[in-house]
């Protein structure tokens, strides 16, 4: 009895039991639903799009762990999601990017996309869609000069050769011949496997959407906020597409070219930046495509992801505030 | 079945006891009987400092309509009047009995074989007196739950049977060992409230409770009655038909919070009690097993409530179900089952997803105490917190509907009028939001801490309005 006595026992407010999910856990999935994508643009345009991919990230990490040791803030670099940043933005940049801008884009997205914020679950802007459309605006020629992918076995030089993204190509197309001219011409399988010019991640569509399956599948996104996304896409580009297909790309072109995949399973489905009810997520991702599709039919810039990604989050404070779930015995009042 | 949203389904834990029968704890040496063991006011000892009692003798009287009395569930002599550790945490003014051994029932304690003939009047005079609250752990008195308003028109009793709290098997092993007192506990009730319709809620993953309950349920003798219809034409028949009490035996989705009272109706009738109303507004009286039990045997065989079956399991030497006397110590019973198996970290009264953490071992089993968990040291830490993520999960799971993201947000940084907006007077405290949420946040104490601090703030605000009266 006396033995018990002693007997030091916390005492802690209910529940006494905790499921084993962490935000290391969620970041690591995600970041491994990336890597085939990643492991494409490595394929596709060799050793410097590795190059990119690890100057990114060490900066994400390093700018990390430095803000918020300047900040006073607990270092919670192993949380992963600084390497997801980094890893992100490495994924929509070109794999030529020169080394000073990959570490000015990605201390940006660090610094002034999430640490002075608040850091992560603070931020505003999804930071790595933030350090991107930064970098665009300051330094358009380097951000837009996109290597032809070859493989990474071939013998001509990589990055030596550089063309149009099929985006690029399809809004100088029109602008010269007013129809979409060669951009026709790209092949189906191309577009699928990302054989084709753009950011180093984005261009293996059906990677990036096996992986945005694995996240759905292991409930660490929802559908909602994709398939509304894309299906908006899909139905706008379709509608003008049927109208006059000599000047209007069809939906799959749409879909499978761009930033599209990578920005509607990984970007836009961002926690801190989105809306957290489903009927939410379905109105963020319907303005998401509505955006998207707008800047790419109309716009100057040739793909609208970025931007309509990063005006969505703008109204995602507002979206929560008026898209609530339905309480429990609210409907059937007075019944 | 449509069944509710949100909810958990954590590991349940249960292999350890299910099994295992119920068997009688040793009636202690001493027991500890706190005058408050329900919601309501306390009541009033009614015996003095060495004073004899018999088991089952009334020591404590009620006081008001929502309270209840207690009794002794020993035969022996008061020693002590006095405040001893509670379950609650707080101390509270108990009447300690020390036993004389003989453990004889208080004489006067009549067998009624035609309890089903009593009035509703008698019925609840006897559950009153008998001390019966909610053993499902909310400890609502009975007495004042089968008292529904006349404009309240009751439809249905539903017995709660879904014991969905993880480690806990007491009102399981209940079901299954003594299904008869748990369906004339029904009975007894459907007899009291005039209602034709019972239901008995049981988890899916207690087929073995299903099938005996389903049983008991199809031995009930049919009555024969008349009933009338007008058809279209006008003309009136009447035509005999075969009735008896209708209960049924329902099982139900295994999850998290199932056995919560208003989860529950939505599962078994599809009705939602609206928010900020209760069962009844919805013409529906939830009854735990365990207290259906109680139920029975005070009106049978005027037994008051002095034991309850509680589960003693988790890092103990040997897990059981134990029939315990009430005023019980912990201490007591942890010693019957073996003592720890490993270092223990926290003890819980209730289970792991609402039950309450004890500080010490010198608590009695009270009414509402439906098992004793012990959590090794290894699993009794709690984990750092970061900032929420807004990933949503807690809004999922949310049985209600809340943002419990956002109400913990709003305790946290201690803005108690902005959480307002999100209902905190909502949420049942279930701990889905806590136990899924990856940033470890814990969700339900921030709750805990906003609702508090607004029923303090209503609190003042009638004393406020009352001294401007005054």
């Amino acid at each position: 009895m006396e033995k018990l006595e002693e007997l030091k026992l916390v005492v802690s407010s209910s529940p006494h039991v905790k499921s084993d999910e962490t935000i290391e856990k969620i970041m690591y999935t995600v970041i491994l639903a990336l890597l085939p994508a990643a492991g494409a643009g490595i394929y596709f345009f060799g050793i410097n799009a590795a190059t990119v991919i690890m100057l990114s990230i060490v900066t994400a990490v390093a700018c990390e762990a430095l803000m918020q040791k300047a900040m006073g803030r607990r270092i919670a670099v192993k949380d992963g999601s600084a390497l997801l940043t980094g890893l992100l933005l490495a994924m929509n940049l070109p794999s030529n990017a020169p080394w000073w801008l990959v570490i000015i884009g990605s201390a940006f997205a660090i610094i002034i996309g999430k640490q002075i914020f608040g850091g992560l679950g603070f931020n505003i802007f999804n930071p790595a869609l933030a350090a991107r459309v930064f970098l665009i605006i300051s330094w358009p020629v380097q951000m837009t000069t996109w290597p032809k992918p070859t493989t990474i076995f071939s013998k001509t030089l990589v990055d030596a050769v550089t063309g149009a993204t099929p985006l690029g190509l399809l809004k100088s197309e029109l602008l010269l011949k007013n129809n979409i001219g060669e951009a026709a011409n790209i092949s189906l399988i191309d577009m699928i496997v990302g054989n084709i010019g753009g950011s180093l991640g984005e261009v293996s569509a059906i990677l990036l959407l096996l992986g945005g399956i694995f996240l759905i599948y292991r409930s660490y996104i929802s559908w909602h906020i994709p398939v509304s996304f894309i299906g908006t896409v899909v139905i706008i580009s379709a509608i003008f597409w049927i109208i006059d297909p000599a000047r209007y790309a069809g939906p799959l072109f749409h879909v499978l070219t761009g930033g599209l995949m990578l920005g509607a399973f990984f970007m836009a489905t961002d926690y801190v930046t989105s809306p957290i009810t489903p009927k939410g997520m379905l109105i963020f991702g319907f303005g998401c495509g509505f955006i998207t599709i707008l800047i790419r039919l109309f716009g100057a810039y040739p793909e609208g992801v970025s931007f309509a990604i990063l005006l969505m989050n703008i109204v995602t404070p507002l979206i929560d505030k008026y898209v609530k779930p339905t309480l429990f015995g609210e409907v059937k009042k007075g019944a | 079945m449509e069944g509710f949203k949100g909810g958990i389904h954590p590991s349940y834990s249960k292999e350890k006891t299910e099994r295992l029968p119920i068997i009688e704890a040793k009636v202690p040496k001493r027991v500890v009987i706190p005058i408050s063991q329900h919601i309501g006011a306390p009541c009033e000892p009614i015996v003095k400092i060495g004073d004899a009692v018999k088991k089952g003798q009334k020591i404590g009287e009620a006081k008001g309509f929502v309270s209840a009395p207690v009794h002794s569930s020993i035969s022996g002599k008061v020693t002590a009047i006095a405040k001893f550790p509670h379950p609650s945490g707080r101390d509270a003014l108990s009447i300690v009995i020390e036993s004389d051994g003989t453990d004889e029932w208080v004489e006067g304690l009549s067998e009624r074989t035609d309890y089903l003939k009593l009035s509703p009047e008698e019925l609840k005079k006897i559950i009153n007196n008998a001390g019966i609250v909610g053993l499902g752990g909310a400890t609502f008195p009975t007495h004042v739950k089968l008292s529904p308003p006349p404009e309240k028109k009751i439809r249905a009793v539903i017995l709660n049977g879904a014991e969905c709290e993880p480690y806990l098997t007491a009102d399981h092993r209940l079901m299954v060992e003594r299904p008869e007192e748990i369906v004339e506990g029904l009975r007894i009730i459907l007899k009291l409230l005039n209602v034709q319709y019972g239901y008995i809620g049981v988890e899916a993953n207690k087929p073995d409770a299903i099938s005996r309950l389903t049983e008991v349920v199809s031995r009930i003798p049919k009555q024969k009655a008349s009933e009338t219809y007008v058809e279209r034409s006008g003309i009136e028949w009447t035509k005999d038909v075969e009735t008896g009490p209708n209960i049924r035996v329902i099982g139900l989705e295994v999850k998290y919070p199932q056995g919560a009272e208003k989860q529950l109706i939505k599962a078994t009738l599809n009705r939602e009690v609206p928010s900020g109303g209760l069962p009844m507004d919805v013409g529906v009286v939830v009854q735990n097993v365990g207290t259906a039990a109680a139920i029975y045997n005070a009106v049978r065989y005027s037994r008051p409530l002095i034991d309850r079956i509680t589960t003693v399991t988790g890092v103990v030497t040997y897990p059981k179900n134990l029939r315990v006397r009430i005023g019980t110590l912990v201490s007591d019973l942890i010693e019957e089952c073996g003592g720890f198996s490993e270092e223990p970290g926290k003890v819980i009264m209730g289970g792991p997803m609402m039950g309450m953490g004890q500080h010490t071992l010198n608590v009695p089993i009270i009414k509402g105490s439906s098992g004793i968990l012990v959590l090794p040291k290894t699993a009794a830490g709690q984990p750092e917190f970061y900032d929420c993520i807004r990933c949503g999960a807690c809004v999922r799971v949310c049985p209600m509907g809340l943002m419990p993201n956002m109400l913990s947000i709003c305790g946290e940084l201690r803005i108690v009028d902005a959480g307002v907006e999100f209902k905190p007077m909502d949420c049942i405290e279930c701990g889905c939001c806590s136990y899924v949420c990856p940033s470890k946040r814990p969700i339900v104490h921030f709750i805990r801490y906003i609702k508090n601090e607004l029923s303090i703030k209503k609190a003042k605000a009638k004393e406020k309005k009352e001294a401007v009266k005054g």
